[in-house]
């Protein structure tokens, strides 16, 4: 078991959330907490929740991803999630959230300005 | 031919969040002499994980209690996971096993929990009495080498 933790970026108008570590009912929390206190901080328009280091997330982490959607989608940004695997892609699709939020894909740890620079593009 | 018994656990432990993690390891751990695939032990830990969960917050409502776990394996590879607590129960299983209803709207927790139980494995049974507690029954059979 990981400790869930998570590391935030932000960089012209983007917000960058790396999470890591297993996402359950015990330790969404405190994420909760963490990523809601830099959604008000930034307000970005685009927030990236980058799931690549995510070992372990059940409906806790479900309800925390729809959570952040809805708050982002309030602060008027849009909301894009970054390299689930496939345990946490299966989650994603059982709920339909494959079809309410952009899942995109990068050969290696979310490259962040691989997301940049595709942001811009628009 | 019927089934034989082959291994069994049995762990008890209280109803404290902190014990999610550990439970859904210590049953993947035991299912692992059963040398299942990654997505089959990512699917035990999800529903332990997500029984186990539901015992904590709506079981018991995070006070005091025991959450029992039992896990048997059989000889045609399935496997029953019994998660029981002496909680509260469910006053309408019907009502609670609807995918997205939440009994706890404000923990955003996304009322996927029994849809994700039902999805991941072969079977799953609800035994519930008012005020006695709630145990859910989880079979999965796993595969077969060809």
């Amino acid at each position: 078991m990981q400790q869930a933790k998570c590391n935030i970026e932000y960089d012209e108008g983007i917000l960058v959330i790396s999470v890591s570590g297993d996402i359950d009912h015990h330790s969404a929390k405190p994420l909760r907490e963490e990523i809601d206190t830099n959604l008000y901080l930034y307000r970005a328009k685009t927030v990236i929740m980058d799931l690549s280091g995510v070992s372990f997330m059940d409906s806790s982490g479900l309800g925390l991803i729809l959570g952040r959607y809805s708050r982002v989608n309030d602060l008027e940004g849009r909301m894009i999630i970054a390299n689930p695997d496939e345990s946490v892609s299966k989650i994603l699709a059982l709920a339909g959230t494959d079809r309410l939020i952009t899942i995109k894909r990068t050969d290696e740890t979310a490259s962040h300005r691989y997301f940049n620079t595709e942001v811009k593009r628009g | 031919m019927k089934k034989e018994l082959i291994n069994e656990m049995n762990l008890r432990i209280p109803a404290l969040s902190v014990n999610e993690s550990f439970a859904r390891y210590a049953v993947s751990s035991f299912v692992s002499q059963l040398d299942p695939t990654l997505e089959e032990i990512a699917d035990i830990r999800t529903v332990v994980s997500e029984a186990v969960t539901n015992s904590v917050i709506h079981g018991y409502r995070d006070s005091k209690g025991d959450v029992f776990i039992s896990v048997k394996y059989y000889s045609d590879r399935s496997v029953k996971i019994t998660v029981r607590d002496r909680g509260c129960g469910i006053a309408d299983i019907e009502k609670v096993t609807q995918p997205f209803y939440t009994g706890d709207p404000a923990g955003e927790r996304g009322g996927m929990g029994f849809t994700i139980m039902s999805s991941f494995t072969d079977k799953m049974k609800i035994k519930s009495v008012l005020g006695r507690g709630t145990a859910v029954i989880l079979i999965k059979r796993l595969h077969k080498d060809a």
